[in-house]
């Protein structure tokens, strides 16, 4: 489970622990490491000690147990405003009586930087996030997207080799979101900084990120790329918040090497991939991606495995047809079909047979 | 072709119709209608107190300032002797004719019934600018039957005042309807014999260094409400909001007691002999013989007003800190910025609205405080209030009272006009 025990990151918390009341462990031994330059994303539901780490990061809140270390060096008790670290807040906390250059200024005057040299810094980070005839502005003039580049800029200006933002998306529609999701990975890899950036939103950890930690319960569940979490969850926590995933439960009748048996409740019998499941009678969560479940048989492989479902709704979405089947005695089953020409579209009421490969079959923990 | 299109995508502007409502009537009129019923339920909510307003806050202040420059006394009591005083020259004693209309106007006071006799009104009157005068018409006017011709002879036998130019010209002075001499007082100033105004003697200057003290003391005390309270209200604002409310009540407690008996406890604790200065002296740190004087003097006045006003700084600021969320600090932080500067420069300059809301509320309260510095003051820790309700009460001199409560309303607003240009009204948070 313990992503990384080298402490040869830019960024490495080794074994921290964190307790707000004495009694209940936030963050339960987290061990983590970010490389120079990597975006790293925290994903997790609310309470799962994301921002917590983030924090701790920050300096704003002091791990109760453990080490943190920026560039190999303990930070534990660096002050918060010593550790040069640049930081994104979820709303923006632009300060409302300075003007957007006085906010973008004022990193840059605490470092006791000169008047020129600042304008030149203050317009080329305003410039950056294409904002530079907004200087004489007041926040509260600005829109909720022209705010969150300011607060981008600002945590920029002063160039900081690790910027942390929490959650800085969340305010805003759903399209300028993807756009500003667009401009906040580009302008981390143009400028080869370090980010750690929280989100509850799996598509923005999913886009974003070179890696992504999922969180619960004060563990990261998972550290891997995208691609990998998302196609090879490693519990059914991470199957289950990670896109959508259609579950069976069932128990382990054999397992060799790289597939198992499964005896779903139903009394069907199917193959799947061993996850983590370790022995013969444990019950599991045998997880399916929808998109991967197929009901024309043209389109599935030689080995794959097919199992007659009920068509309980049909939904026509345009791009794909999501239908919900009813499988082995779970009514929520779907199955995401691309509309192509020679795709069926199925009437409630309908008994279909329907198929996937057997390592599109994860067999998890029991959830 | 080409020109059709240039007029249907631009149509002369100025050429806009009157919009009308489906059935003809122009959209303004209807819309007022439709407006109506509800602008008059809201006057019928507030009617009851606009009325009150009126009557009993509105009303006496215009009384008041009414006050303070109506002058009928004189008028009143004396029309054919201001008549006949027109020609004279303001110097030496006027002529027997004057007399003469002096002695007519005054018998024919007597005649009147008694409620309706201007003699006693103008006594009071001419004794607020001479001192003897009130007892020189009094005793004159029940002489006054018994005088023969020449009646410049009687009058100043019958009292010596009649004798001194000086009431002639005050009578002249202040034989209009109108006059300025309340406030010619109010700023310690009086006329001369040539009827210029000049400053008083030194020694009997008391308002324009009263007028300055009540201003300093207000200073002081909001300044120290201030440094007490912003401390407080931080403290308060940051706290989970379980114990601030308990907090609250705290400093909400001394509302809950009566003015007097909170000032009276000031008294118990500040006194000479009270427990402060026995404390003190019993654990040696002063001498017996060297006791504090902390109450009856400006110390007494600034502790008791600070206590008792108090609240009305720390509720503003409260209220305003509670909504600066801890990330802005937090942002300045993370900029680089020591908790200091993060303070100065980010936090403090957010609490401003409450802190001018505060100060003006502490110190216009503060400017007309009459009763704590009345029991706590002594003669140094007076303010012009204790001075306005000496000449209501005590010497009835209402209209130098009523100078000194305008001079008192207008240097407030001019204050407040002040404040208003310097830092903006509307930035005010009352809570």
């Amino acid at each position: 489970m313990s992503a990384s025990e080298s402490r040869d990151g830019f960024v490495v918390f080794d074994g921290v622990q964190k307790s707000y009341d004495g009694e209940t462990l936030v963050v339960k031994d987290l061990n983590l490491s970010v490389g120079r330059g990597e975006f790293l994303t925290m994903l997790g539901p609310s309470g799962s000690g994301k921002t917590t780490c983030l924090m701790m990061l920050a300096g704003f809140e002091t791990a109760t147990h453990g080490e943190i270390l920026l560039d190999g060096r303990p930070i534990n008790s660096v002050p918060p405003h010593k550790r040069g670290i640049g930081m994104v807040f979820q709303n923006y906390a632009l300060f409302p009586h300075m003007t957007v250059g006085e906010n973008l200024s004022f990193p840059l005057e605490v470092r006791g930087m000169g008047k020129s040299d600042r304008e030149k810094k203050i317009m080329r980070a305003l410039d950056m996030v294409q904002m530079g005839a907004f200087a004489n502005r007041r926040p509260a003039q600005l829109s909720g997207g022209q705010q969150q580049r300011i607060a981008l800029a600002r945590a920029l200006v002063f160039e900081p080799e690790l910027v942390l933002m929490d959650e800085p998306l969340g305010a805003l529609d759903k399209q300028l979101r993807e756009h500003m999701q667009f401009e906040i990975t580009r302008l981390a890899h143009d400028l080869g900084i370090t980010t750690v950036y929280v989100t509850h939103d799996q598509t923005e950890a999913l886009t974003m990120s070179d890696n992504v930690a999922v969180f619960d319960d004060g563990r990261i569940q998972q550290l891997d790329p995208p691609d990998v979490l998302y196609e090879a969850p490693r519990n059914s926590f991470v199957a289950q918040f990670i896109g959508e995933n259609n579950t069976l439960d069932g128990v382990i009748k054999e397992i060799r090497g790289e597939t198992c048996i499964v005896e779903l409740d139903g009394g069907e019998v199917i193959d799947a991939k061993p996850v983590n499941v370790n022995k013969v009678g444990e019950r599991t969560t045998v997880s399916i991606r929808p998109e991967r479940v197929e009901s024309n048989k043209d389109r599935l492989g030689a080995h794959a495995h097919t199992i007659k479902a009920e068509v309980k709704e049909f939904i026509y979405m345009g791009d794909v047809f999501r239908t919900r089947l009813k499988v082995a005695g779970n009514e929520n089953f779907i199955m995401k079909t691309r509309n192509a020409p020679d795709q069926v579209r199925h009437k409630p009421g309908d008994m279909i047979e329907i198929g996937w490969m057997p390592t599109d079959c994860r067999a998890l923990d029991h959830a | 072709m080409s020109q059709a299109d240039a007029t249907l995508t631009a149509p002369p502007p100025a050429r806009r119709e009157k919009l009308v409502t489906a059935d003809g009537t122009p959209l303004r009129r209807a819309l007022e209608r439709a407006n109506r019923r509800r602008k008059l339920t809201a006057l019928a909510l507030v009617a009851p107190l606009l009325a009150f307003i009126l009557i009993f806050f509105a009303f006496p202040i215009a009384q008041m300032m009414w006050r303070s420059v109506d002058n009928p006394q004189i008028v009143n009591a004396l029309p054919r002797t201001l008549q006949a005083l027109e020609t004279w020259d303001g110097q030496g004693i006027p002529d027997e004719p004057v007399f003469a209309a002096l002695h007519a106007d005054m018998l024919e006071d007597l005649d009147r019934p008694r409620r309706e006799q201007a003699i006693g009104p103008l006594g009071i009157r001419l004794n607020y600018e001479l001192s003897a005068a009130r007892s020189a018409i009094s005793r004159t006017s029940r002489d006054v039957p018994n005088f023969e011709a020449p009646f410049s002879d009687a009058f100043t036998d019958a009292h010596r005042l009649w004798g001194q130019p000086e009431l002639w010209r005050i009578i002249k002075r202040e034989g209009r309807p109108l006059t300025a001499s309340y406030y010619v007082a109010a700023l310690d100033r009086e006329y001369d014999e040539a009827g210029n105004i000049v400053q008083r003697d030194e020694n009997r200057r008391i308002y324009v260094s009263l007028f300055g003290r009540t201003l300093a003391l207000s200073l002081a005390i909001t300044f120290m409400t201030f440094a007490l309270g912003f401390p407080i209200a931080y403290f308060l604002a940051n706290l989970p909001m379980r114990y601030a409310n308990l907090l609250m009540i705290a400093v909400l407690l001394p509302f809950w007691t009566s003015l007097l008996v909170r000032t009276s406890a000031w008294i118990v604790l500040l006194q000479q002999q009270g427990v402060i200065n026995e404390l003190l002296v019993n654990i040696g740190l002063i001498s017996d013989g060297n006791r504090l004087n902390m109450i009856y003097n400006q110390t007494g006045t600034i502790i008791a007003m600070t206590h008792i006003l108090l609240p009305f700084m720390v509720l503003p600021l409260y209220s305003v800190m509670r909504t600066i969320p801890v990330t802005y600090t937090r942002a300045a932080k993370s900029l680089g910025a020591t908790p200091w500067t993060a303070f100065r420069r980010v936090y403090f300059p957010q609490t401003l609205p409450g802190i001018g809301a505060g100060g003006v509320l502490v110190f216009i309260i503060s400017i007309g405080y009459y009763i704590t510095p009345a029991l706590v003051g002594g003669q140094s820790g007076r303010m012009i209030s204790n001075e306005i309700a000496r000449h209501i009460q005590q010497s009835l001199n209402w209209g130098l009272a009523a100078a000194l409560g305008t001079m008192l309303l207008v240097g407030v607003l001019v204050l407040y006009w002040l404040y208003n240009r310097l830092v903006g009204a509307d930035s005010l948070k009352l809570g």
